[in-house]
Order: structure tokens, then sequence, then C-alpha cells
């Protein structure tokens, strides 16, 4: 009897935790899906979709282009340095482009917004399920997630390819002020390398990863913020919580879709 | 009887295995304001929100016009609930909004009117709620008050079929409370539309409500007419609608902790609308000490039940605080000197015989009570109308309790 106790009880354990793991994905599924399809709803939230754009696209782009900038110096100096030694500093502006253009772009922007449209969208939402204004749009019969997650799931969807590309052009930028400017590779070389080594393939595998990042960012910051009151702290405090594991969530989910994508893509 | 428009089942709810209700049985009719009341954190919020579906009951069933709320799903359900409008206890704006486009959503969301017409019925409730030229305002720019009343014409602003308000008068000042109370029975007259209300605001809502229910311990105890309430026997009832609940382990005595104060500018509040006086009676235990005296040396307990049987020959609308270890104040609405006068008549009658010896748990003298009265019938002070009470005392009345 204790035998089977000891054998029974971390089974019971671990299937309760499934259960509730997979009931946590199902519920998850179900909100990307409605959050999705009521984009598409008449009268379609084009107004919202717009000024949602403005708060994650438009501004989103200094800080997207301090962070590109930079990235792309940082590659222009370690990609010199470790190129010379094979006296392949010349293939400099290949490697700069297709880094970001394949992996560190889509990535840095994703992981960006993250930072600062995720978390503030995590925290409104939360704000507003703990101050019943949630409630308030059921009762008005306005419908919580067309009214607040589809608006920001479209701005996404139109803003990160945009930021993305952005991000790009920037970092190759950032690369050539350190190659060239810096280290005196020829500017001729450097863009004439970029042009011959980047496809159009590499260019739609970006845009791929940032559509995925972009649907990751939006459902989980608002799925976390949404269903704030079902955590185990209350008001403040599960907001704050809820906020936080937007973040550190989606940031971790943006890196592992990453390697999937990139596995998937290649 | 007519049959009822909402209709509770045998309801229960629990939260993680706390019981909020316990086979609720309840039912609202057309037209009508029914007020549910009951202590604080006993599940009447809880009772609202099934109401309008933002919780699903455990058991039971809600009937909405002939329709189970609890099988209704997408469109008919969706329907159903437009007819329904609801104030939040917190009121629930939207703080990224401005004021105007609050109270705007419902009707802008619809889509069913032009931008025109919809700002024309904003405004217009804007204008009915006294709500000026805040309209550009935010919600966290605006007082307690004031955000109730935006609240209020954002539930009416739809023109609705039912109105659930959850404690609309909370943490406003006695002008504002009696100005919303009084709109909630214009409005309802005007439009009439259904009105269930959560309110703590006893006797108030007890003048416009055409039904109470009273809920207590998951279970609704009472529900009829404020007429039957008036004449019900049952403790419960009475002791949480003359508001005589003493807190346990409450040392001094002293129920009212200056809450008589509050219902005296309410009283003001109306005296000055209705241009009728009110009447304040202050009973006074002149011999409490010599009682005392004489045995069990229980002060508070004595003066309590004496309060206690006090009240229970007052008018429902009547209230009745303790201000001191042996001083009991009456406020009297719509009552002048004269009747006053009458109703410490009445006191003396029911108070002097043989079935009041329960007030005494000892062998002793009888109780000495003296009444002071006042009249306010123009402007006038708390403070200062007691003390004109206490000065006049021994013109008045003066009665023993044996």
């Amino acid at each position: 009897m204790t035998t089977l106790t000891f054998i029974q009880t971390p089974l019971v354990w671990l299937g309760q935790i499934a259960i509730a793991r997979l009931r946590l994905l199902g519920r998850y599924a179900l909100f990307f899906l409605r959050s999705f399809v009521l984009i598409f709803s008449w009268p379609l939230p084009v107004a919202k979709t717009l000024q949602q754009t403005y708060f994650i696209g438009m501004k989103s782009v200094s800080i997207i282009c301090l962070t590109a900038v930079f990235i792309g110096m940082v590659l222009g100096l370690h990609g010199y340095y470790t190129l010379v030694k094979f006296g392949s500093e010349g293939v400099l502006g290949a490697a700069v482009a297709l880094t970001l253009i394949r992996e560190l772009g889509p990535v840095l922007t994703a992981i960006m917004l993250v930072g600062r449209a995720g978390s503030s969208m995590a925290a409104e939402l939360g704000i507003m399920r703990i101050s019943e204004q949630i409630d308030a749009l059921e009762t008005m019969d306005i419908n919580p997630i067309r009214f607040l997650v589809s608006p920001k799931l479209a701005a996404a969807l139109i803003s990160l390819p945009l930021l993305t590309a952005m991000a790009d052009v920037v970092g190759i930028i950032g690369g050539y002020l350190t190659g060239v400017l810096l280290l005196g590779i020829s500017p001729g070389i450097y863009f004439a390398r970029v042009e011959s080594s980047v496809v159009m393939a590499d260019v739609m595998g970006g845009f791929v990863k940032s559509l995925v990042f972009a649907v990751v960012i939006i459902t989980v910051c608002c799925f976390k913020g949404y269903y704030t009151h079902e955590g185990t702290e209350h008001g403040a405090k599960g907001v704050s919580i809820s906020t936080t594991s937007a973040v550190v969530v989606a940031s971790v989910l943006v890196l592992i879709t990453n390697y999937i994508l990139t596995s998937l893509l290649l | 009887m007519t049959t009822p428009f909402i209709q509770f089942k045998d309801v229960s709810k629990a939260f993680n295995g706390n019981h909020v209700l316990r086979g609720i049985d309840l039912d609202i009719y057309q037209g009508q304001i029914t007020t549910i009341i009951g202590k604080s954190g006993g599940g009447k919020s809880v009772l609202l929100k099934h109401i309008i579906g933002l919780l699903e009951p455990d058991a039971g069933c809600i009937i909405i016009d002939g329709h189970d709320l609890t099988r209704l799903r997408g469109r008919p359900r969706r329907l159903l609930r437009r007819r329904f409008s609801y104030m939040f206890q917190d009121s629930a704006l939207f703080d990224s909004m401005t004021v105007f486009e609050n109270i705007a959503l419902p009707i802008e969301e619809r889509g069913e009117l032009k931008a025109a017409e919809i700002k024309a019925r904003v405004q217009a409730r804007m204008r009915d709620l006294d709500l000026g030229a805040i309209d550009g305002g935010y919600p966290s720019q605006l007082s307690g008050g004031m955000k109730k009343r935006v609240a209020l014409a954002r539930a009416l602003v739809t023109d609705p079929e039912v109105v659930l308000f959850d404690e609309p008068t909370t943490g406003l000042d006695p002008i504002r409370k009696n100005n919303v109370h009084n709109m909630i029975a214009e409005y309802q007259q005007k439009l009439g539309f259904t009105a269930v209300l959560i309110s703590h605001e006893i006797p108030e809502v007890f003048y416009f409500s055409q039904r109470i229910a009273m809920l207590h311990e998951g279970r609704i105890i009472y529900a009829g007419t404020p007429h039957e309430l008036q004449h019900l026997d049952d403790p419960v009832v009475n002791e949480f609608v003359q508001g005589f609940e003493t807190p346990a382990g409450n040392a001094s005595g002293i129920v009212s902790d200056g809450s008589w104060e509050a219902q005296f500018n309410e009283e003001m509040a109306r005296m000055q609308r209705h241009r009728v006086p009110f009447a304040l009676v202050v009973l006074t235990i002149e011999n409490l000490e010599d009682v005392l005296a004489t045995g069990s040396g229980e002060a508070q307990g004595l003066t309590r039940r004496f309060t206690d049987r006090v009240r229970r020959q007052l008018r429902l609308t009547d209230t009745c605080s303790l201000i001191g270890p042996k001083s009991v104040l009456l406020l009297l609405p719509f009552t002048n000197l004269s009747q006053a006068k009458m109703v410490c008549g009445k006191l003396r009658r029911a108070l002097n015989g043989n079935e009041i010896k329960d007030i005494q748990s000892h062998e002793g003298p009888c109780l000495a009570v003296s009444a002071g009265l006042a009249e306010v019938a123009g402007n006038g002070h708390p403070e200062h109308t007691l003390a004109q009470a206490l000065a006049h005392k021994e013109i008045f009345y003066q009665f023993s309790v044996c």
C-alpha cells in the first residue's frame, strides 16, 4: 500500500501538471485564433490598428535604429579582426549583411519590441483586468479581444517586418561605419559583397521570422495581461508579475522559434 | 402577479470552495426598481454579475425574459446582453479615454448611430448628470463622485431595458448621493427600465424602490415591498435594516461613531429640497449610575437593550444611534416638533410596561429617561442642534421605564 502510494503520488502530480500545461496551451491557442480571426471582423478596426501601428511601429523606430547601428558596428569590428587573419576582410559586407538579414535583424527587433511594447501591453491589459475595465467591455457587448488585442496583433504584423527591414539596413550601415570608415575597407567592395551575397530567400526568411515573432510577442504579452486575475498574486503585484512573466516568456519564445524557423528555412 | 422578468432558480456559486451563493431564488419584475441589500462581502455583486453573464452559476439557472441565460450562447446571448447596462462599483471607466469617449463608447461600438447623433446623445446625458464641461478630461482627473456620474451616464446612454447598479452612491457626499438616487428614480420613471440596485443606503432606497431583497449568508431571506419589510418580524432583517449591529468586543457601547452627523446632513439636504422639517430627539437615561450601583454594572448592555427597544417602536425611516454611554439620538425625517412630541408619547406608552423587564437584567430602580427635542426647519448644524435638544430636555418630556 505504502509502495503503491509512493509510486502513485509523483505520477498523479506529473499528470496534474501535464493537464494544467495542456489546458494553458489550448487556451493560448484559442486566444491567438480569436485575436487573429477578429482582425477581419466587420467593421474592420482600421482606426485602432493605425493607432497601434503608430505606437508599436513608429515609436520604436529610434530605439531599433540605435540598437541596429551599434550591433552593425560591433559585427563590423569583430568580423574585420576575424577575417583579416585569413586575408578575407573583403567579405566583411557579406558577413555583416547575412548575419543581420537572416538572424540578428529579426531577433533583435523582436527582443527590443518585447521590452518596449510587449511589456506595456501586458501591464495595460493587466490593469484593465483588475480595474474591471475588461468586464465593463463585456457588459457593453464589446468583444474585449476584438477591441483590445486584434488591433495590436494587426499592427504588429504590419510593423515588425518593416522595423526588421529598417534594422537590417541600419545595421549594414553600422558595419560600413566601422569596416569602411574606421578600418579602411574599400566602400565599393563592402557594398558589392553585400549585393552579391544576399539573395531574396534571405530577405524573405527574415520577413517570415518577423511575422512569426509578431504573433508570439503580441499573443504572449496580451495573454499574460488579459488573464492577470487568474494568477497567484492579486492587484498591482499581480500586474507586475504578469508583466515580468510576459517579457521573459516572450523573449525566450522568440529565441526558441528563431532556432526552429532557422532550421526549417535553411 | 405578472411573470418575473428575471428569475433566479436555486442558483449557487462558490469560489475556491468558498460558497458565496447557496441556492438563490429571486424574482425581479419588469419596470420596477429592485434593491438588493445585505452585508458587505455577502455576494451581492456576485449575484448582479450573474444577471449579465459575467459569472456563470455552479448550479441552478437564471431565466431572463423566458430565456435560460445559462444555456444561451452566441448571438442570442449577445442580443440579450445588449438589453442590459451595468454600472460598476468602482466605476470601471476606461482611464486612457476622455469622459466623452467613455460615455460614447457603448453606442459607438454598436455602429447604429451617426457621429452627430452620438455626440448629441452623449451631451444630453452629460447635461442631465451635471457633468458640465469635463468631456475632454480623463477619469484620473475627476473626483470619486464625478467618476460615479460619468459611469452612470455611460450606463444610461444606450437607453437599456435593464440597468444593474452596483452601489452607485458609495463615496458620494449626501447631496450628490441624493442627486444620484433622484436621477435613478427619475430616469426609471421616464424611460421605464428595470433597475436592479445594490445599495447600503438605508432607508433612502426604500423611498424609490418597488421591491427589496435581502441577501444573507448566501440566501435571499426576504423579497418584497419596502412596506412589507417595515412590518416584518425577522430579527436578522430588522437588525440589518435598522443598522444596530454592534461589533463584537465594542467596549465603549457607542455604535454610531459619528455617523449620525452624516445622517443629519442627509436629512438637511432632503429638508431643503422638500421644505419639510425634521426632528432630533435625545433620550438620556438620567439615573444610569444609580441603576448600575445596585448590581450588575453592565452599562453598555443595558443602554443597548434600551436602545433596541426604542428602535423597534420607530418608523422604518427613522434612525437611531447611540451617542454616549447613556444617550440615544433619534433622527425623525418629515417630522415637526409637535409630531416629535407625539412620537415620545408613543414611546412612553410602549416602554412603560411589564414587557420591558428584559431591559434590566437585575432587580433595581426604574430607568428615568429624559427626552430633549429640537426641530430643524432652516439651516442647522449637527452639533448646535444636538446642544439645543440637550438644553431643552427638561422642558419637553420625562418618563420612567421599569
